[in-house]
């Protein structure tokens, strides 16, 4: 198990300290000015060293993404934009980082900003997270006061301000381009690529797009260096990641754990173990909702990282949100409630998934009872092929992947409704 | 969800002077010219002063950022979180009912609000004060199930424990957020397995909860003077620093005005309009920026055989008939015109830029010496004008 010393998020229940004194305390930070003398270069390489995969789903290593900001400014500025638009089902990592322990977000967004030559950053939250982001912002004016950001950030010489945005309520902003469509203040749909926001993003300025983790956790390595940090996890899953693990555990919990964590070892520890036992496991989604479920019985041994989860059970660890879901769930409305939530947060750009979501929805809806033909499972799995690379975003394939995964893992459970509901009609028929 | 504009709606929006100055303060944020940026913030606080988001206050926002009203309703009808009818009046709940609260119990919760506010979503209750609605993952999974009431997450929820909280809450009763069943945090109910270190002594809530139970502000119409209004990235200097530091960024496009004020330019200005209609009179093309000059005119097409001018993009039967009644009837006199008489042309035919923009004269000149153009080979290939003649 990881120990405490090896956490980089040391008051991630809020349970201490909450100021930038106790921040300071637990030593977030030391020598800021310091890693920002050491140049650009050396912070790129440092971070591309450590094999920080991006922590917002898609696991693209972070210094690589940096390093393609342009190194000299046309004129035009560049922005890091930190996506704090946590809104995949089953992840509420991010909201612990913002609310009891920001200090760790706003020092990586000054070093990071100053890695990509930006002189502003801008942290565009999800609109529901209020107190998170009053919370955060508390932190921001702490350090402001402290003169940590503003003119001359923390001793650095370098010029900075940090900029709170928020939304109101749309998942899709969280991807990139539809994040920043939503902050120049128009509707969250996603642009085409490319030109790909290092090139041309935020205001037509070149721009990063990082998720919360991922840059709360760059001053600790630069700290402590590549090598401690690429130490955890398998080779290619390098570092600690937090976990937020709900459902049908004993203690549902957010924790930060070393990658590769066997998840049998994630659940004991954290958790209190499966509720009803590990006989009692069904299935669980182990990187929230946009990966393909998995059977309880293969996901005992598994090793919770990107190429474990994708390469051996064809899933994904996506944003380490896990699901767990016992037998008394009933799995495919669990399924149908992801098709929902799909069909509720399609932009509508693309019809593809404008009327693929919908469609799928409608057909889940009938699995759920029952009410179908056999032939449909088949058909609903073209539908999903259909749906799946064929639209803008991710957001499509996202929707098809859930259902994909139920077809593939729980067939004969759809299967047995549809021949139920069959005999029952007509059992009762026969009965008349 | 079909999202559009209440039928009830109230006369006017104005921000209280607090609010009014947060908005000014958040526009600061974005570089000259993208104050547009602002407008998910402003049409935020204007719910949450008067409940729901009104067509006055899209208008009012619109004005102040100098957005098209159609772009900040398009925004207000887009994002889920702006209620577009009114909302109870002393909470508007909301349930999460994706998968990881849904498995945890998110339904019993819904039965309760149908029980004890409306049947339907976005209904008020019999007493006008709380509406509810199942809204889509909130972020608060480990703490399943939950709700959104105002500002302030209730966690670890029980169906009996969430119909008392609505009970307390109607009767003005200030409700601790965060868990409802002894949690801290996000921490294992069963005490803590990591970060026991570090120790420095905890507050009573986290911090969610205690900024609630510092403003309690949770679900109260904010007036702007709940909290002090702090703007620290403008320097003592008045200067933003990072933005100083840095170019630029390119300017947005132009927005055109909206239709009904395009109207009223036009109505306010007569004068312009009438020397349009009167190209010929000699105050009216002296006002022009080019100059006009009558090209060649024929009476009639040379041997009775004129050029097919459909074979012109841009050149249907009725334009056709048009050009021959002017006097053109030949592809070389259309490939002579120089640029004063396309501007002759131009303003009888009353397409503005039409004879540039499609090419005519480009066009004429191949197709007067036999070539053909592709427009020509299509129109000639798929009869398109066969119906008219």
């Amino acid at each position: 198990m990881l120990k405490d010393q090896d956490r980089i998020f040391t008051n991630l229940y809020g349970m201490h300290d909450r100021t930038l004194a106790g921040a300071k305390a637990r030593g977030h930070w030391d020598g800021t000015a310091g890693i920002i003398e050491k140049g650009r270069d050396w912070i790129v390489q440092t971070m591309k060293d450590s094999g920080l995969r991006g922590r917002g789903g898609a696991g693209f290593p972070t210094g690589l993404k940096w390093s393609f900001m342009p190194k000299e400014s046309d004129g035009r500025p560049a922005y890091l934009v930190v996506n704090a638009d946590e809104s995949e089902p089953g992840t509420c990592k991010d909201r612990e980082i913002m609310r009891h322990d920001p200090h760790t977000l706003i020092e990586g967004c000054l070093i990071a900003s100053f890695a990509m030559n930006a002189h502003t950053c801008y942290i565009y939250l999800r609109g529901e997270y209020i107190r998170e982001r009053e919370a955060l912002q508390a932190a921001i004016d702490e350090a402001y006061d402290q003169g940590l950001l503003g003119k001359n950030a923390a001793g650095s010489g370098w010029d900075f301000d940090i900029f709170l945005h928020h939304g109101a309520g749309a998942y899709i902003c969280g991807e990139e381009t539809a994040l920043i469509e939503s902050l120049e203040g128009k509707k969250g749909m996603p642009r085409m690529k490319p030109p790909f926001p290092a090139g041309a993003g935020l205001y037509g300025c070149p721009t990063t797009v990082n998720n919360v983790e991922s840059i709360a956790v760059v001053p600790t390595i630069l700290r402590r260096g590549a090598d401690w940090f690429a130490g955890f996890g398998r080779q290619n899953n390098a570092g600690t990641k937090l976990f937020a693990i709900s459902g049908h555990v004993n203690n549902p919990c957010v924790v930060e754990e070393a990658m590769s964590i066997s998840f049998e070892e994630l659940i004991e520890k954290h958790c209190g173990g499966i509720r009803g036992g590990w006989d009692n496991l069904l299935a669980v989604i182990p990187g929230g909702s946009s990966v393909p479920c998995v059977r309880g019985e293969n996901m005992r041994d598994a090793l919770m990282d990107f190429d474990y989860l994708r390469g051996e059970l064809g899933s994904g660890l996506g944003t380490a949100a896990v699901i767990v879901m016992d037998k008394q769930t009933d799995i495919i409305k669990a399924i149908w409630r992801l098709s929902k939530f799909y069909k509720h947060e399609s932009c509508g750009q693309c019809t593809p998934c404008r009327e693929g979501t919908g469609w799928m929805m409608r057909v889940m809806d009938r699995l759920v009872k029952g009410e179908a033909e056999l032939e449909e499972i088949d058909m609903l799995w073209d539908v999903t092929k259909q749906v799946e690379g064929h639209t803008i975003c991710a957001l499509g394939d996202a929707a098809a992947w859930p259902i994909q995964g139920l077809i593939k893992n729980f067939r004969e459970e759809i299967e047995d409704r549809i021949k139920a509901q069959k005999a029952g009609r007509i059992g009762a028929m026969a009965a008349e | 969800m079909l999202r559009r504009l209440h039928s009830e709606q109230p006369d006017s929006f104005a921000f209280t002077p607090a609010n009014q100055a947060w908005a000014e303060a958040q526009i600061t944020k974005y570089p000259e010219g993208r104050q547009a940026s602002a407008v998910i913030p402003l049409l935020w606080r204007a719910q949450e002063q008067e409940g729901w988001v009104s067509k006055p206050a899209i208008e009012a926002i619109a004005d102040m950022l100098g957005m098209a009203y159609i772009r900040v309703l398009e925004v207000a009808s887009f994002y889920f979180m702006f209620q577009l009818q009114p909302t109870g009046s002393v909470a508007h709940v909301q349930i999460c009912g994706t998968t990881s609260c849904m498995i945890c119990g998110a339904e019993d919760l819904i039965a309760v609000c149908q029980e004890k506010i409306a049947e339907k979503p976005h209904t008020l209750s019999a007493d006008g004060k709380f509406t509810w609605e199942e809204v889509e993952c909130l972020g608060a999974c480990t703490n399943a199930p939950m709700a959104q009431i105002g500002k302030d997450y209730y966690e670890d929820l029980t169906a009996e424990g969430f119909a008392k909280l609505l009970d307390d809450l109607a009767a003005g009763q200030l409700v601790a957020p965060g868990p409802q069943n002894g949690r801290y945090a996000a921490e294992p109910k069963s005490g803590l397995t990591s970060l026991t270190e570090f120790d420095s002594g905890k507050t009573q809530y986290n911090a969610s909860a205690q900024l609630a139970m510092d403003v309690k502000d949770g679900i109260k119409r904010i007036q702007g003077d709940e909290v002090p209004l702090l703007t620290p990235w403008i320097g003592k200097d008045g200067t933003v620093a990072g933005r100083a530091a840095e170019g630029q960024p390119p300017k947005a496009p132009e927005a055109p005005l909206p239709a009904a004020r395009q109207a009223e330019a036009v109505k306010t200005a007569p004068s312009k309009k009438s020397d349009a209609a009167e190209p010929s009179s000699p105050e009216g093309a002296a006002a022009k920026a080019t100059e006009e000059s009558e090209p060649e005119l024929l009476k009639e097409a040379r041997g009775g055989l004129a050029d097919d001018l459909k074979m012109l993009k841009g050149v249907g039967p009725k334009l056709e008939a048009k050009l021959n009644e002017l006097g053109f009837y030949h592809f070389d006199q259309i490939a002579d015109w120089t640029e004063e008489e396309i501007a002759w042309v131009d303003s009888r035919l009353q397409f503005r830029g039409r004879i540039a923009r499609d090419g005519w004269v480009e066009q004429a000149k191949r197709l007067q010496v036999g070539d053909e153009t592709e427009f020509a080979k299509r129109a000639k290939e798929s009869h398109i004008y066969d119906d008219d003649e």
